[in-house]
């Protein structure tokens, strides 16, 4: 078994996930048979196999690098669940 | 009498047969009758008058002046919220207009709504949606079936006649497929066909936009639209749009045809096999070269799209933090802990199982293994197309390996759920153009679907041949 309680655990808190104890559970033996599944890529020889990480073949573009003007602060803090004076507001970071 | 298809319905709108507002309120009228498939997760009556109202003053030639479009809710629009059908982004107001529904907007389409979906697009079935399943419109009165997914919402609104056409996304077959189990037409473009930007990302090397529609025409027509260059995005292609619908034409005598062995798959309905074998038929009757294919690492497509999918996904859904938009628990006593609430109960159940398998195929010890082994299979099956399409035009394959399955068949192993997308998946890691068009029926008289595959950047093909395709039935 490649994932284990404590594996799980591990992934969730990498994953910023809060799980309870079901949702562990489940998918504890979901990522199992996922990663037991996958598993048959190592049937194939890619030792020389350069890897696909960008499907378009054109080079990407760059820009000129020059400020725009696109959204204001009063956009952008628009959806915000809590903001104070122009920031977002999170729970207090340092004691 | 309003028509079915929107090539027709812009004639008549052009002839004053019939005026803008009273095309539309058919539609409200007909969203409203159907209000219990559950399509739409926001509509409202209002918002269509408005649009309504100033394009009848609007004197522009526009070329989709008029006409109902549904937006897959995956699309940031400025005047409707945007959900990605998860609850995370319930009350989400995006402030920017997505570049596919600004193109759609500049030709004169009126929003009829946003449709229903998997939760950030992840699922076969619109079962994993927080605002609950939408029901396929082909389904009888006792057993509810499912509209494929993730764009289910838009392939039903189309079957429903609620609206002339609709987009949605494709990262593994979520047009394709729903076209296929709704009995409508659905093109997922080339990669970087249209602009990303303002599109909810999944995983952002396979996202891609396409439109469904009633017919082949009325699709080449959307295409058009949604299409172009866009520098937001730094994958959009900096190619011409051609004219597809001018062009389009259903002469492939001449033509080669790839039809892949491996496509044959063990345990496929025969109904699926002998749709296929029609299909091959007819477009040999009509001139084109039968040729068989072989695209050696087909069965090895889904495995690799479940690493690498999941994988961009942990990484792009990395932003729902309960700190710039959307949900955020409450009860929260340090910024970790907010965190960790808020995802924990702001997404669903699919949702985090995409997230944290992705996470682990990138957490270190297991990278190589995981993601750089898929990469590298990807590109194995990238150059099974390459070599293929050396001796071929188009591909022709199922859509789909089965007809629309009944809701209550929910489909709790995960596997099983991602085999829906066999027929669909190895295109999309290569990138390339896929089209369903509705070709025959199955034992319950429900619509099978026929996907055809061109070259990057052929979507020319893939409507010529689609177009004929679809004249053996019309």
């Amino acid at each position: 078994m490649k994932i284990d309680k404590n594996t799980i655990n591990k992934i969730a808190r990498l994953s910023r996930i809060k799980l309870d104890s079901k949702e562990s559970e489940d998918y504890i033996k979901d990522l199992n048979s996922i990663l037991d599944w996958v598993e048959q890529l190592n049937e194939i020889n890619t030792d020389n196999v350069e890897p696909l990480t960008n499907i378009s073949s054109s080079v990407l573009p760059k820009r000129d690098d020059i400020s725009e003007d696109i959204h204001s602060s009063e956009e952008i803090l628009k959806n915000a669940p809590e903001k104070i004076e122009g920031f977002f507001s999170v729970p207090k970071v340092v004691e | 009498m309003k028509s079915k298809s929107l090539k027709e319905t812009i004639k008549s709108l052009e002839a004053k047969k019939i005026s803008i507002k009273e095309l539309n309120d058919e539609y409200i009228k007909n969203i409203k009758e159907k209000n219990n498939l559950n399509i739409f997760i926001h509509f409202d009556e209002q918002k269509i008058i408005d649009q309504v109202n100033k394009l009848e003053i609007d004197n522009s030639n526009k070329k989709l002046k008029g006409i109902p479009i549904a937006i897959k809710d995956l699309f940031c629009t400025k005047d409707m919220p945007t959900t990605a059908a998860s609850k995370i982004l319930e009350n989400f107001n995006p402030t920017y207009e997505s570049f596919v529904t600004q193109n759609l907007l500049d030709d004169g389409a009126v929003f009829v709504g946003k449709t229903n979906c998997d939760e950030f697009a992840m699922g076969s079935a619109n079962n994993t949606s927080y605002f609950g399943n939408t029901i396929n419109p082909l389904s009888n009165d006792d057993e509810p079936l499912a509209p494929g997914g993730s764009s289910g919402g838009s392939a039903a609104a189309v079957a429903a006649d609620l609206c002339l056409g609709a987009t949605g996304t494709d990262t593994g077959g979520s047009i394709r497929q729903p076209a296929s189990f709704c009995g409508v037409v659905g093109i997922k473009p080339t990669y970087g066909l249209c602009s990303r930007w303002g599109i909810t990302a999944f995983a952002s090397s396979l996202d891609q936009a396409g439109v469904f529609t009633n017919n082949v025409e009325d699709a080449s027509i959307l295409l058009e639209s949604i299409s172009g260059f866009d520098s937001r995005d730094s994958t959009s292609a900096n190619v011409n749009i051609p004219n597809y619908s001018k062009n389009l034409n259903s002469d492939i005598s001449g033509k080669t045809v790839g039809i892949p062995n491996e496509y044959s798959i063990e345990g496929t309905p025969e109904e699926i096999s002998q749709i296929w074998e029609d299909a091959i038929k007819y477009i040999e009757s009509k001139g084109a070269k039968i040729k068989k294919i072989s695209l050696p690492h087909t069965k090895y497509a889904l495995p690799t799209y479940y690493i690498i999918a999941p994988a961009e996904a942990s990484s792009n859904l990395a932003r729902y933090d309960g700190v710039k938009y959307g949900f955020r628990a409450d009860e929260i006593n340090s910024l970790d802990e907010m965190y960790e609430n808020t995802r924990g109960k702001g997404f669903g159940k699919e949702v985090k199982r995409r997230i944290l398998i992705g996470t682990y195929v990138l957490s270190a010890g297991y990278y190589d293994a995981y993601y750089l082994k898929a990469q590298k299979v990807r590109k194995l099956i990238a150059n099974d197309f390459n070599d293929a399409f050396k001796d071929c035009d188009f591909i022709v394959t199922p859509t789909a390996p089965s007809a629309a399955f009944p809701l209550s068949a929910s489909q709790d192993d995960p596997i099983k759920m991602y085999l829906n997308d066999i027929f669909t998946v190895p295109a999309s890691l290569a990138g390339l153009p896929g089209i369903s068009i509705p070709f025959g029926k199955d034992k319950n008289n429900l619509p099978l679907g026929i996907q055809i595959l061109g070259k990057h950047f052929d979507e020319q093909q893939v409507f010529n041949a689609a177009y004929c395709l679809e004249k053996s039935y019309e």
